[in-house]
């Protein structure tokens, strides 16, 4: 192992800076309010796009066993089978096609019975790549559970920083991350990209990354607490952020990195879940610094822990596990 | 921080050892495996549908249906209970979800109730010390009425047992099709689980388990006619069953009694075949002793008269008894095509299902999108790696090429451990592999850039390095527990995708943990081990 020759890395990240951030909080914490109302609005009025797990009915992926497909004339057949709405698009490459069709009324066997009929209309020139026909039954039980999913996991993980931190710290981070799961949702309403089951493992994921972001700028917050007893709590918050800036930066940079690499290479099929982890691990940078932070400061925190021995364990201040 | 005992070295370099010998087989082919000596782990990681293609169809009991046969055999039951015990009744009959008796006396009502009591099957569970039993009955609104009804219980308890029964047929019925290594299992209370790798073409799969294919032969009445029975009311113990396909020289309906012949229980073999004369596809099918038996005293006492093949509650063929069918073995004819025989051999060898299964969930991929999709969460995965180790080393110089080695045995450790444990391989799961890396890289940046923090802060390199890690170490942990908080919950509540997604995120916050913190640390600690020995002032290669 000692073939590795000595050889220093680049800090190329500048250090001592104090970025004023604080100083913009009110400014950020109104604009991330206005960004939510109208997250929740654009939803209000325009909804989701549900994919086939949430909303039941069919989707269907085929590939022109040659040339390109021909979409408007699959288009005329498939609107004439009276199957309600058919969705037709390309899909990758030229030869894919993408087609949805809506959840068929009556029972669990009418979608069966509508996919079916899409693939006969097909016929022998296509290659089917990937068929998912959801009914509703099974669709109404993944829309209860993905919901549960992401309360649960607020839940969870707002318990775990308020036993770890104090309650002011526990009140950010949920704030926070109620931010990062409306505006992310919001964005899917915005461009009405399809929601589907995936799409609530990356809130999941990005809710993780978030929280994993705010508890490195709060763990530094409660060390600097103890360290300078005497500095304003605005100072003292903003002296924080910026001690954790390179780390949030350089760990932000290399998660995207590898969400590119995901995004424009790993295929069609998982694009979309992607891209709502793209855009996630960037609202939830930003989240921790311009939402969970100004919300301690805005709550206040209590400063005399170190006078009060017997408590500091409650506190997970200053005993090490 | 910096001081490892001997053993603790050893326990590090042992799993990691271990780690790379258990996900060795992943890189190999599987005859390559075959030739290995056998004391070494052989188990690669299963790759998901998405990947390898093929059929996940979920499928659901059909609830309504196995209350409406309960409480039809409850019926009958009841009927049978109150004459043996000579009590009069003046109707007994299904009225919505229970079975309503009428007695002739109101009396009687305690001593119906009471026999009919002996029909009720207590149900419990005494592990959990809960009872209760199948039915209840009570006092009808009007006196000498009585009502027995099924309770919610007693319908869960069948439900989940028709559910378990399924899973032995529909396991015969899909090994039919092929050798596929597939998978049957029950999947909540009243659903099956159904898996079939490399199968793109469900239209078979989804016809055999389509159907419940319960077989009988009845006898059909010998005078009433259809419309007779029709005009008033089927003599007792008879029904009008309607024919599956009407064909030319066939009735769209017949009267046939109740209680068959034999039922397809009684079966021991069907054969998809030809007939002789007219070459069309036929099933010849050989009864047990007991089924011969039945079968062969019917048909002695039958001769001339027509009898009815039912299955499904529907009229497939009505010959004539030509001659007494002693031996026990005979065929159907139908309007069956090649195909359509050859499935119904499969499902009468397999036997009946307890009521129809409808799908509910169906997810189908083709081999050449399973193909495309491992070639690109390849890809994907490489150009991340490389992106991260890039990163990595270009930040922190000597100490990132330790990172990046920590980072190998964490992708080593997360491949060792799905393939032990046998978790399959999604697209998903992919993605979750490839983000893992991304935060077991978060893990070592917090622990550089603190120990820079300390070199700044003017701190000597031994003592730089030791605050690095330890004040570190706490972030790590907090950080990386509530994103476990999150996993854990979606492995819980999650299905599919989401399910594969959160098992290598959970392995990898593991592995990440262990390999930032322990791995690493030693690679550290061993440098500055041999920096101090060279006498000079350290400088932190970082």
């Amino acid at each position: 192992m000692f073939l590795v020759p000595d050889f220093k890395g680049h800090d190329f990240f500048p250090h001592g800076t104090m970025l004023p951030f604080m100083k913009y909080k009110n400014l950020c914490v109104g604009l991330s309010i206005v960004m939510m109302l109208l997250s929740l609005g654009i939803i209000m009025v325009k909804g989701f796009n549900y994919g086939v797990d949430f909303k039941g009915g069919s989707l269907i992926e085929v590939r022109a066993k040659s040339g390109s497909a021909d979409i408007s004339a699959m288009r005329e057949q498939l609107d004439a089978l009276g199957v309600g709405e058919v969705q037709i698009q390309s899909f990758g490459s030229d030869a894919d096609v993408l087609i949805r069709v809506e959840q068929q009324p009556g029972e669990e066997e009418a979608q069966q019975d509508a996919a079916n009929k899409v693939l006969s209309t097909l016929g022998d020139k296509y290659e089917q790549r990937r068929i998912e026909v959801v009914g509703p039954a099974v669709s109404s039980e993944l829309r209860t559970t993905g919901l549960i999913a992401v309360l649960a996991s607020i839940a969870a993980i707002v318990l775990y920083v308020w036993f770890r931190f104090e309650w002011q710290f526990s009140a950010g981070v949920v704030i926070g991350l109620f931010h990062d799961v409306l505006v992310t949702a919001g964005i899917f309403s915005l461009f009405q990209l399809a929601f589907d089951l995936s799409i609530v493992a990356a809130l999941l994921t990005i809710l993780g990354y978030s929280v994993n972001d705010s508890v490195v700028v709060a763990d530094r917050i409660r060390e600097n607490l103890r360290k300078y007893k005497k500095m304003p709590l605005t100072e003292l918050l903003n002296l924080s952020i910026n001690e954790t800036l390179s780390r949030t930066i350089l760990t932000g940079v290399t998660t995207i990195a590898v969400l590119l690499a995901l995004f424009f290479l790993g295929g069609d099929v998982i694009q979309n879940f992607t891209f709502a982890m793209l855009f996630g691990v960037l609202i939830g940078t930003y989240s921790s610094i311009f939402i969970s932070a100004p919300l301690i400061d805005y709550l206040g925190i209590k400063r005399d822990w170190s006078d009060e021995p017997a408590k500091a364990g409650a506190g997970g201040a200053a005993v090490r596990p | 921080m910096l001081h490892f005992e001997r053993w603790k070295i050893f326990a590090i370099v042992g799993t990691i050892f271990v780690g790379f010998l258990f996900a060795l087989p992943n890189f190999v082919s599987k005859e390559t495996l075959a030739s290995w000596p056998s004391w070494l782990p052989k188990r690669q990681m299963p790759l998901g549908l998405d990947l390898q293609g093929g059929a996940h169809l979920l499928l659901a009991l059909d609830e309504k249906e196995l209350k409406t046969d309960w409480l039809n055999n409850l019926r009958e039951d009841a009927r049978k209970t109150l004459r043996d015990a000579k009590i009069g009744f003046s109707g007994i009959g299904v009225a919505g979800d229970a079975v309503q008796v009428r007695l002739v006396k109101p009396e009687d009502t305690d001593r119906a109730i009471t026999e009919l009591k002996k029909l009720v099957q207590p149900i419990g569970n005494p592990l959990l010390g809960t009872s209760g039993s199948d039915s209840e009955i009570e006092k009808g609104a009007e006196p000498g009425l009585v009502l027995m009804r099924p309770t919610s219980f007693g319908i869960q308890e069948r439900l989940s047992h028709a559910a378990a029964a399924s899973i032995e047929t529909i396991n015969r019925r899909v090994n039919a099709m092929g050798t596929a290594e597939s998978t049957v299992v029950q999947q909540g209370r009243d659903r099956v689980l159904v898996q079939y790798p490399g199968l793109s073409d469900t239209k078979q799969l989804k016809e055999l388990i389509g159907k419940t294919a319960k077989l009988s032969f009845h006898a059909v009445h010998p005078s009433i006619s259809v419309e007779e029975a029709k005009a008033s009311r089927p003599p007792m113990g008879y029904r009008i069953y309607d024919a599956d396909e009407k064909e030319e020289g066939y009735q769209s309906a017949y009267v046939l009694a109740e209680t068959p012949v034999v039922q397809g229980d009684d079966l021991v073999d069907a054969q998809p075949g030809f007939d002789h004369q007219t070459n069309a596809p036929i099933i010849s099918f050989r009864f047990n002793q007991s089924g011969a038996r039945k079968f062969g005293n019917f048909s002695k006492n039958h001769v001339g008269e027509p009898f009815a093949i039912v299955l499904d509650d529907k009229v497939i063929s009505a010959p004539v008894i030509r001659e007494a069918i002693l031996g026990g073995s005979g065929q159907i004819s139908g309007n069956f095509t090649v195909e359509s025989a050859n499935n119904l051999a499969i499902q009468l060898r397999s036997g009946a299902l307890p009521a129809k299964l409808t799908i509910v969930e169906e997810r189908t991929v083709g081999p050449s999108l399973g193909a495309d999709s491992i070639e690109s969460g390849k890809l994907a995965g490489i150009v991340g790696l490389v992106a991260t180790v890039f990163l990595t080393v270009y930040a922190y110089g000597t100490f990132g090429v330790y990172a990046v080695i920590g980072l190998f045995v964490h992708a080593v450790l997360i491949l060792a451990l799905m393939s032990m444990i046998g978790t399959t391989l999604t697209l998903p799961g992919i993605a979750g592999f490839v983000l893992t890396i991304a935060m077991a890289v978060d893990a070592n940046v917090l622990i550089y850039e603190r120990i820079r923090e300390e070199l700044r802060a003017g701190r000597t390199a031994i003592a730089a390095i030791e605050n690095g890690f330890q004040r570190a170490f706490v972030t790590i942990i907090d950080s990386q527990l509530t994103t476990l908080a999150a996993a854990v919950i979606m492995f819980w509540l999650g299905s599919g995708p989401i399910r594969g997604f959160a098992v290598t995120l959970t392995l990898g916050i593991l592995t990440s943990v262990f390999a930032a913190v322990t791995v690493t640390r030693l690679l550290v600690a061993m440098w500055l081990k041999n920096a101090k020995g060279k006498g000079r002032a350290i400088t932190v290669p970082i």
